[in-house]
């Protein structure tokens, strides 16, 4: 257990002593800042619910870029056999890198508050919705950072890891809107239960249904488990 | 201290390991030598529990590789052909890391890694990261990684190759020194350095074993005096 935390330290002072970690949140502002506010004033709404709406398929490629070197470095300067090596269970190594990527998430969505504050002096900000919508955005991503994660433990070219998870990512979150031209209506019902971006809008709407957390975290589980399992496998 | 029994492993259709059995005594310098895909890194990779055995086992003391790797990842400091480390860590950082890792308790923290990087000579470099230093340098960081927490048995895949004349020689005192407390396996392709360290030396070809004794006796039965003679007689042999 005490070693999560050890790989924990480590791998999120990582992401600070490399210039990624700035170019990543540098990007997600612009795009998700630039995206928010390009239609803000249009609306005439004090509202952040647009910013929510745009986090799935923002995160979709912006979270596999953040996990993305976590297993794949690893294996391809070699590190891997020391870090297998040492006395460590896989579940903690595992465990350690998925908690640093949901923190660095958050210090990454940590800026975005002066968006929630700022609106709330320009007009009446309902603060539900707002915490919600946090609470879902850190779900989200740590179900993305577990399937990136997943993705990373596949393949020693970061490249390669960035486009499966980002791939993934986005079936999940565009799922209903693809499916909806295939299959019949009635069957949406049944397949939006799939797609992350369904439960996060229902999250978001400051909806907090253990439905919506259960699918969060079932997602992040398998990912985290398959991850284990290819780890296994490569023995 | 240490059982080969019957160790296989394949890759696939290649066979890396045949029946290999050998054992290693406490207190012992084990050179296990042999030409370039010999199996030597397989050996080791089993036994600090990167890979698994196809068939065979390795016992440490009463624990089975097959079943009891964790308790053996604490007693085998490892050093990797080539010691791979973080690039971007420091060397201090570094080191703390691994202490933790290996469970150094916090009051002796410091002072094992003070000690450590005296035995290494890594005094002058503990503020750089590992990406600045050279060659020598980052090699002496994985011993010190290896050292860390006091484990009983060493285990380093060639500690001495890519170093200079001078390196070679300061690598070499530092495993002798540390080899009078703890049993150590290792390989190199000097053959001169096995014969000035160690006590004993496996020869390995094609996954199997070719020769298990001391130098002077395999001096002895081959009638040969250049161990390098002896080494290319039964390396090439087949």
């Amino acid at each position: 257990m005490e070693n999560i935390k050890h790989i924990f330290k480590k791998e999120f002072k990582n992401y600070f002593v490399t210039p990624i970690a700035y170019i990543v949140i540098s990007l997600f502002l612009l795009v998700i800042g630039w995206l928010f506010f390009s239609t803000f004033f249009l609306n005439s709404q004090a509202s952040m619910m647009r910013f929510f709406s745009l986090l799935p398929i923002t995160f979709s490629f912006i979270v596999p870029a953040i996990t993305m070197r976590l297993f794949s470095e690893e294996l391809n300067i070699g590190t891997y056999e020391i870090l297998l090596t040492l006395p460590v269970k896989f579940r903690d190594i595992i465990l350690g890198k998925f908690f640093a990527a949901v923190s660095f998430i958050a210090i990454m969505l940590l800026p975005t508050l002066i968006y929630a504050v700022s609106i709330s002096f320009v007009g009446e900000l309902d603060w539900g919705p707002v915490i919600g919508g946090y609470t879902g955005a850190i779900l989200l991503g740590a179900a993305f950072s577990a399937i990136g994660i997943f993705a990373s433990s596949l393949t020693k070219n970061q490249v390669i890891a960035f486009i499966t998870g980002m791939t993934i990512c986005f079936s999940l979150t565009l799922l209903t809107d693809f499916l909806l031209y295939f299959i019949p209506n009635t069957l949406i019902g049944f397949f939006q239960y799939f797609s992350a971006n369904f439960h996060f809008q229902n999250i978001s709407k400051g909806l907090i249904d253990s439905r919506d957390i259960l699918y969060f975290i079932t997602v992040s589980f398998i990912a985290l488990y398959a991850a284990n399992l290819v780890m296994k496998e490569k023995k | 201290m240490i059982q080969f029994i019957e160790l296989s492993k394949n890759y696939g259709d290649v066979k890396a390991l045949k029946n290999v059995s050998f054992e290693v005594k406490k207190g012992e310098i084990l050179g296990l030598l042999g030409p370039n895909g010999a199996g030597k890194t397989t050996t080791y990779r089993i036994l600090t529990g990167y890979l698994k055995p196809t068939s065979g086992t390795i016992k440490v003391k009463d624990y089975d590789v097959n079943e009891d790797i964790f308790e053996i990842k604490k007693m085998i400091g490892y050093l990797p052909e080539s010691a791979p480390i973080y690039k971007d860590m420091l060397v201090y950082d570094y080191l703390n890391y691994i202490a933790d890792i290996r469970k150094v308790s916090s009051s002796r923290k410091l002072s094992h890694i003070k000690e450590l990087a005296d035995i290494c000579r890594l005094n002058n470099v503990m503020h750089k990261t590992i990406d600045e230093l050279s060659k020598g340098y980052r090699q002496r960081v994985g011993i010190a990684h290896a050292l860390m927490g006091d484990p009983d048995i060493l285990v380093l895949d060639e500690p001495t190759s890519g170093l200079d004349p001078n390196q070679i020689v300061e690598t070499r005192e530092i495993i002798r020194r540390i080899g009078k407390e703890k049993t150590i396996i290792f390989s190199t392709h000097i053959l001169s350095e096995a014969e000035a360290t160690c006590d004993r030396v496996v020869i390995m070809d094609e996954g199997e074993i070719k020769a298990d004794d001391t130098i002077e006796n395999l001096k002895k039965s081959t009638n040969e005096d250049k161990f390098e003679n002896i080494f290319r007689k039964i390396t090439r042999g087949s």
